[in-house]
Order: C-alpha cells, then sequence, then structure tokens
C-alpha cells in the first residue's frame, strides 16, 4: 500500500531511522543497514582521526541512505548548537537530530537547554529533529519552536528496556501536528511495533540492532516490525474488552 | 607560533593558514568542517584565513554514533 513518510517535505519509504552507534564494525553495519531498509541514518561529529579504519560516510554514500548528523554529547545548547553547525558545513545538510544532554548516567534530554537550542538552530535555518523525553508539554513546547519532529525517547539511550510510558507517547501523539518519531529504548522487534501501533510516524533506533547477537537479522526483524505496526495502527486495533465475545456463531449448536 | 589543533599544540610557521593546519590532521577532501576558537569556517575560506599564535583549531567529521 502506498503510504509514505514525509518527514520536512521529504518523502521517505522506510518509517525506520537508523543510527550507526555501536556496531562491531563497519562491515557489521553496513549488512545491518542494508537489511533494515532504512533510508535515513544517523551519525556522530567528532575530531578527525587520522588512525581511522574507513569511514561511516562511505557506507551511507555506497548504499544511497541520506544521513542525519546528531549532537551526541553534548551538554549545553552552546555546545549543541557549534556542533550543528560545523555538522551542515561537514555534511551539507541543515538537517540536525538535537541531542542536549542533563548527565552520563541516563544520557536524558535537559530539556532547558534543548528547547533554548532548538529555538536558536531554527532561527538559524536549520531542520531541527529533537531527541525529547516523553513529556506532552516539552513536545508540544518544541513544535511550537519550529521543530520539523518530536523524537521522545521509550526509555534511556541504549537501555532497551521498551516503552515505558505508553500512554505520554499516545498524548504526544494526539496533539502533535508534526511527526512523532520514537526515539530511543527499543530493545526487540515487539517495542518497534508498539511505537508504531500507538500512532508514531517512524522509529529511531540502533543500539538493538547493532548490539545484537545477529545485528543484521535484528534488522529484518525490526523492519517487520515497524511495518506490522504501521500496519496495525492504519488498520485500527479492536477495543479492549473485560469479558470474552464469541468469534463462532452461537445460532446451530 | 603555538596553535592548538585537536587539543594537541602544534608548533607552526607565522601567518600559516588553515587549510595548511587542517591537512596536518587529515587529506580528506569531504566530510570534514573546521572551527577557529569555536567559529566555523566555511572550507572556501580555510586557505585565506590564516592563524594567530593561541589560536585553537577544531577538525571534525562524521563517525558512527547515534
Amino acid at each position: 500500500m502506498d503510504d509514505k513518510f514525509v518527514l520536512a517535505g521529504e518523502v521517505f519509504s522506510s518509517r525506520l531511522i537508523m543510527g550507526t552507534g555501536g556496531a562491531p564494525s563497519l562491515d557489521v553495519l553496513e549488512r545491518a543497514l542494508a537489511a533494515s531498509g532504512t533510508e535515513l541514518t544517523t551519525v556522530a561529529m567528532r575530531r578527525v582521526d587520522p588512525g581511522s579504519p574507513g569511514s561511516v560516510l562511505d557506507v551511507l554514500t555506497a548504499r544511497g541512505i541520506r544521513v542525519l548528523p546528531n549532537t551526541a554529547g553534548c551538554y549545553t545548547a552552546t555546545d549543541a548548537i557549534r556542533t550543528a553547525r560545523l555538522a551542515r558545513e561537514a555534511l551539507g545538510t541543515d538537517w540536525v537530530k538535537l541531542e542536549v544532554i542533563a548527565d552520563e548516567r541516563t544520557l536524558l534530554p535537559d530539556p532547558v537547554e534543548l528547547l533554548d537550542a532548538a529555538e536558536q538552530l531554527v532561527g538559524e535555518g536549520f531542520t531541527v529533529l529533537p531527541y525529547t523525553s516523553d513529556d506532552p508539554v516539552l513536545a508540544r513546547r518544541l513544535e511550537q519552536a519550529g521543530c520539523a519532529a518530536v523524537m521522545p525517547l521509550g526509555s534511556p539511550i541504549g537501555s532497551g528496556l521498551g516503552i515505558r510510558n505508553q500512554h505520554n507517547i499516545e498524548l504526544i501523539v494526539e496533539s502533535a501536528g508534526v511527526p512523532v518519531i520514537l526515539d530511543a529504548g527499543i530493545g526487540t522487534a515487539s517495542d518497534a511495533a508498539i511505537a508504531m501501533e500507538l500512532g508514531c510516524a517512524a522509529v529511531l533506533l540502533a543500539t538493538s540492532v547493532t548490539r545484537a547477537r545477529d545485528a543484521e537479522l535484528m534488522a529484518e526483524a525490526m523492519r517487520a516490525g515497524v511495518i506490522a505496526g504501521r500496519l496495525a495502527y492504519l488498520a485500527g486495533r479492536v477495543p479492549r474488552r473485560r469479558y470474552a465475545r464469541a468469534s463462532s456463531p452461537p445460532p446451530g449448536r | 607560533m603555538t596553535v592548538t589543533l585537536n587539543g594537541t599544540p602544534h608548533d607552526l610557521a607565522q601567518g600559516t593558514s588553515l587549510a595548511t593546519a587542517v591537512s596536518l590532521l587529515t587529506t580528506s577532501a569531504t566530510g570534514v568542517a573546521a572551527a577557529v576558537n569555536g567559529a566555523v569556517v566555511r572550507r572556501t575560506d580555510w586557505e585565506s584565513t590564516g592563524l594567530a599564535d593561541g589560536d585553537s583549531v577544531e577538525v571534525i567529521t562524521a563517525v558512527q554514533g547515534g
């Protein structure tokens, strides 16, 4: 069926956005990206390392995957803005996954710095995709600031704890006028399916694939999970009932 | 003069350009950005940007992450 994902005016067939962190090698990463069917993939910005073997950019270019730089590792709006500007210059894209982290132990977003950075980057013409907590009010404020999507966490980055507050994700989806992308916390394919069933427009994940025993196979599972969840959302699930309802006709027994 | 390149002090000749400084760290023609004292300098301006004693240069690229 024709069900395209439109993000900031760009059209994607896949609703699975991949991260590239955590893969044991570029070869494993490349096979996982191919199996996932992703068309948009995040990278981090770091100091050049003359001894680094190969480049993740070469892999993405070879696969025709659009690159989405992030501001991972930034703890203040000032840091994140500087990183976004460097990424724009290095990669020739004004898209940025905006991450402003509060502390290393939880890697939770710092909402005050995040909103500040989002406002400034939107003002500089960036297409801002903010990684945010699962707070419906903050999501609304980010949308009002001009962000092209809101990307609430399901649970902390890399935790694999799934979606801890499905109700909040539903509330965010209900009121959002921009795509809601479930970002962080996905542990396995059913988590990705649940995100889509809740009405998210897409899922962004890395660890659950790149650190799986078989990254390529898990990437395929995530691809299927996202598609299954999306189809179920569009189809409309039956209401939950307290008691049974026979599915075979009662007459003629 | 002393210029800090990605956190490491380097002794460079007076008038060294940003382009020359970047080439000490990477030969990559694409996917790289540079900032001098925190301000991003466009690639087209690297040749004409002269460095001064005490400047701090950051040269970054994309790596696996996120």
